[in-house]
């Protein structure tokens, strides 16, 4: 077995050292009811790097892959171009194969990643301080809800209607074993946000309220003036970015105001992957810091005064608080957070805000496109890289029409609202720099033909 | 943004005669400094060409377009490649040597899983894509779900935890739905004094109180006092097997079975699942949620602090319960994906939706190609060398090394030590960090917190003989000069990046990002 380097000479020596007779001697405490005598029957035997690699292309085969057709979705997930050079510094075994830098001499090369990482994200966020990530984006919108219960000692969080249903039911999961109360409703297929019901909503047992930007119709909304009200209640505004990139081009939910920004950073660096694993982003104002969830890197120096990086507060978590820890999180999503960091670090200020021009740009162009044909309609009046469409037939079949045409045409929003009648013919569609006119001119020209 | 050096590196020492370890860069020779992106890098630059975009019109940015500068350094391709470059040598990793960390499991990572793993057919797909375009990436999952159900012998698995401890919390959800299935509100949760600090953190966000279980001299947990407490209030134990101490819960059946009779559930922590994978089933043992660390037991790479995966499989009281969504198998090959739409009809007790999307297929891919190559009889062998590597470290070490369970018989895949003996204001520390200057990451420390200065070394089943035998020297050696107080202990590491750091200073005035050194904010 080509992972296993002990000879069966070795094993033998190795028993005859530990002065037992066989391996079997070594699992004496397994009671013999349910010890296991040979390998589990039924099962395949070990296979080589050919076989292997032989089943699981065969797999792959079977998925229609993105980059292979026109493709429209996004909804949390987004298709964009990821410099070769990411993916090859992340596969570096001094990166790839590392622990949690517990011992911060011999884990710098993380640990300074780390805190370059959070002082992007904290400044793309337009926040004070950021943590080393948390598992996706889903999760850490629980844990805002979570902290802001903290910080503010009350458990009623409004949630817009804009917030990504996959959020929301994570949230609504969580709060019905936690008690939380939880305020959500289906968004409207309008161009207006739902931003002024939301303000209205706020009252003095409210503890945050939770707005999407750009929201899961694509729609943007300022945020100014509810971060104003929240904080007149005394309440947080939480707002959740699940487009990264957007932040180039529009601003920053923290200079309005908001508290606590959480986000999906799976757009910048990371890739589709079918949904995982993605990386949680987190930041806050610089009062809430001691009340973060998950891990944070902090700069001090070393016993001859150099410069270096180590782990910091973690008062807050469970290996040292146990059962009074902000958070269970132990495990984040380091290798996605270095993924990221490389990303932005190519791209820079200069190269974010291209791209953001360039997603915009050919969302704009896609968006009269598309508006133009028969049966449809542009809900929106402002989005960024994302929109939502209003089909004069039922969205779910249209998508699957056309996927079978091998066209991935965006997020039928009846897939995400499943028995919300009122948005049965709303079809989110994602435009990015990696779509080219012509997959637009295709989706259109199949639209045109699937509501003929 | 301009370029600042002088928050890293305030002096330029001129080598000479003098001072003639000191160099005007600050390297050595392969070991090299590296500053921040912010110190060289620039908002103006930028490393990614794009191409003309189309000429737009207005803007449909609801008048929010951001004009105020975002501060974000930007590094041509050849910087950024050389940046991160220099800083991944300043990490230790599986790929230099052994990784002893206890509990963690660190062993190698095949390079095929991460080939596999970037097929586009699973690393360019949308998880929102319609289900028949995606017929493949269900069937991983599905094939994995099989292996996992019958390496535990367990009758179901939820598929989507993002990590160990998203996983706890899942096993916690389900108990906490099935109590609530049955009008029962029971408040306690058990726990060995010797768990991970995931254990009780995940316990008590659900909403239980945790109540310690102490441990037996033989560093197990202790049946008769368990049982004593046992009673309807009791919603469950979280019990890790084979646990913290490298043991082997030989009393679990009989655990679980006492736990059962008074209507309560077994959660097993299921992080050292390497020791017995195709030894034993948990199953059997009478276990009704475990999570299983696709990060330790089935290689996928930490990444230096993740992404995880962390499945659950369920026994058959539990399964009804777990989370959105999952995927079914029908006699015709085709795989459904079952999320809220039907889940009226297929899963209406679930208690609902942990995560966005579909779980972690990054590692899902990685974990099963590692498991086709190992196989039924692979992975019984991985288990089995496993735990013949820890037990011969046990045993080339208790000579020097007290190993306090050392006599109750052998131990599963890792070995534990305390630090008596030391001499007078030596410690673990101290070991681990002259253990860094032999060349290896140190093994896993004060933990578990039931052994004073605990050292839990796991050197998993792909290190050779030789790997293990320089090891141990090392080790014998470090440990002989704890015991005999060397006073260069006290200064080690001495040939690392970095010498011991400062957690204190870093805690007590915390500096978690980087602020341009004219602001006033930036000066501590």
């Amino acid at each position: 077995m080509r992972y296993l380097p002990l000879t069966d000479a070795d094993r033998r020596a190795m028993l005859h050292s530990i002065g037992v007779d066989s391996i079997d001697a070594l699992f004496a405490d397994v009671p013999e009811a349910v010890r296991l005598d040979g390998p589990l029957p039924d099962l395949p035997l070990h296979a080589s790097e050919l076989a292997v690699e032989r089943h699981m292309t065969a797999l792959a085969r079977r998925n229609m892959v993105a980059g292979d057709v026109p493709f429209f979705l996004g909804c949390g997930a987004y298709r964009h171009h990821v410099p070769a050079s990411v993916d090859h510094l992340i596969q570096r075994g001094e990166f790839l194969t590392a622990y949690t830098p517990y011992q911060p001499e011999i884990a710098q090369g993380t640990l300074q990643m780390l805190f370059e990482f959070q002082s992007q994200v904290a400044r793309l966020f337009g926040c004070d301080v950021a943590n080393a990530s948390m598992y996706d984006g889903s999760s850490a919108c629980w844990e805002a809800i979570v902290m802001a219960r903290r910080v503010t000692r009350r458990n009623k969080a409004l949630l817009s209607a804009g917030l990504h249903p996959h959020y929301v039911s994570v949230a609504q999961t969580m709060a019905r074993f936690t008690g939380d109360d939880l305020h959500s409703a289906p968004p409207t297929l309008s161009a207006e946000t739902d931003l002024p019901a939301l303000l209205a909503a706020i009252d003095d047992a409210t503890s945050c309220v939770v707005v999407q930007y750009p929201d899961i119709l694509g729609r943007i909304g300022d945020l100014s003036e509810i971060a104003a009200r929240a904080h007149e209640k005394g309440a947080l505004l939480v707002a959740v970015v699940t487009e990264p990139v957007a932040l180039g081009a529009i601003r920053a939910p923290g200079e309005m105001g908001a508290d606590i920004v959480v986000g999906e950073g799976q757009a910048i660096g990371v890739g589709l992957q079918f949904g995982g694993p993605y990386v949680g982003l987190f930041a806050c104002k610089e009062k809430f810091v001691r009340q973060m969830p998950g891990r944070l890197c902090g700069e001090t120096v070393d016993a001859e005064g150099k410069r270096g990086f180590v782990l910091t507060l973690s008062t807050r978590e469970q290996h040292i608080r146990r059962e009074k820890a902000t958070s269970n999180i132990c495990t984040n999503s380091g290798l996605c957070a270095l993924a990221f960091s490389i990303h932005m670090t190519l791209l820079g200020e200069k190269g974010l805000r291209a791209l953001a021009a360039a997603n915009h740009a050919a969302a704009s162009a896609a968006a009269d496109r598309l508006a133009r044909v028969p049966g449809v309609a542009l809900v929106n009046t402002s989005f960024f890289n994302e929109f939502t469409l209003r089909l004069s037939k039922e969205a779910r079949p249209v998508v699957r029409s056309l996927a079978d045409r091998g066209i991935l045409a965006g997020v039928s929003l009846g897939r995400l609202y499943p028995g919300v009648d009122a948005l049965a013919g709303g079809l989110v569609v994602a435009v990015t720099e990696t779509t080219t006119a012509e997959d637009v001119e295709a989706l259109a020209q199949g639209l045109q033909e699937v509501l003929a | 943004m301009t370029i600042n050096q002088s928050g890293w590196r305030p002096e330029r020492p001129e080598s000479d005669a003098a001072n003639a370890r000191a160099t005007f860069t600050g390297n050595r020779a392969l070991m090299l400094e590296e500053p921040l992106i912010f110190e060289i890098g620039d908002s103006g630059t930028t490393g990614v060409d794009f191409d003309a975009a189309p000429a737009g019109g207005a803007d449909r940015l609801a008048g929010l377009g951001r004009t105020a500068a975002i501060g974000l350094p930007g590094l041509s391709e050849p910087e950024a490649v050389r940046h991160y470059t220099r800083l991944s040598r300043q990490n230790y990793a599986i790929d230099l040597g052994l990784f002893p960390l206890g509990s963690c499991t660190m062993k190698h990572n095949p390079r095929l899983n991460e080939k596999l793993a970037r097929l586009p057919g699973f690393a360019d797909i949308h998880p929102l894509q319609p289900v028949d375009t995606v017929q493949g990436a269900l069937g991983v999952i599905n094939e994995l779900a099989h292996w996992l159900i019958r390496l535990t012998g367990m009758y179901g698995v939820a598929m989507t935890p993002k990590a160990g401890a998203h996983g706890e919390l899942c096993g916690i959800l389900c108990i906490k739905a099935a109590l609530e299935a049955r009008g029962e509100d029971r408040k306690v949760i058990l726990v060995p004094e010797s768990a991970h600090g995931t254990n009780p953190a995940t316990a008590a966000f659900a909403g239980f109180a945790i109540e310690n279980i102490p441990a037996n001299a033989d560093g197990r947990v202790d049946l008769d006092t368990l049982k004593a407490r046992l009673g309807p209030d009791v919603a469950g134990v979280m019990i890790t097997n084979p646990n913290t101490c490298g043991l082997f819960e030989r009393d679990m059946k009989a655990i679980s079975d006492a736990v059962h009779a008074v209507g309560g559930y077994v959660y097993c922590d299921g992080a050292n699942f390497n020791a017995i994978v195709g030894r034993v089933r948990p199953g059997d043992l009478g276990i009704d949620a475990m999570h299983i660390n696709l990060h330790k037991t089935f290689s996928t790479p930490h990444g230096g602090g993740g992404p995880g995966a962390g499945p659950v499989v369920l026994s058959e009281a539990l399964a009804p319960y777990g989370p959105l969504p999952f995927t079914a198998r029908y006699a015709d090959g085709h795989i459904r994906l079952i999320e809220e739409e039907t889940v009226g009809e297929d899963h209406p007790d679930t208690f609902g939706r942990m995560a966005a999307f579909n779980g972690q297929m990054g590692m899902f891919t990685r974990a099963l190609a590692y498991i086709l190559s190992h196989g039924a009889d692979g992975l019984r062998q991985v288990a089995d060398d496993a735990v013949l590597n820890a037990n011969y470290v046990l045993r080339q070490l208790e000579d020097v090394l007290e190993a306090p369970f050392g006599a109750s018989g052998p131990c599963m895949h890792e070995a534990l030590f305390s630090d008596a003996g030391f001499a007078e204001g030596f410690t673990t520390l101290d070991l681990a960090k002259a253990l860094i200057d032999e060349g290896y990451h140190p093994m896993t420390m004060y933990f578990p917190l039931v052994v004073h200065g605990a050292m839990l070394v796991e050197p998993t089943e792909t290190e050779s003989k030789a790997a293990i035998d320089e090891f141990i020297g090392a080790l014998r050696s470090v440990a002989k000069r704890a015991k005999a107080g060397d006073p260069a202990l006290k200064a080690a590491p001495q040939f690392a990046p970095r010498r011991r750091l400062d957690e204190t200073l870093a805690a007590r005035k915390p500096v978690l990002v980087w602020k341009a050194p004219d602001l006033p904010a930036a000066a501590e």
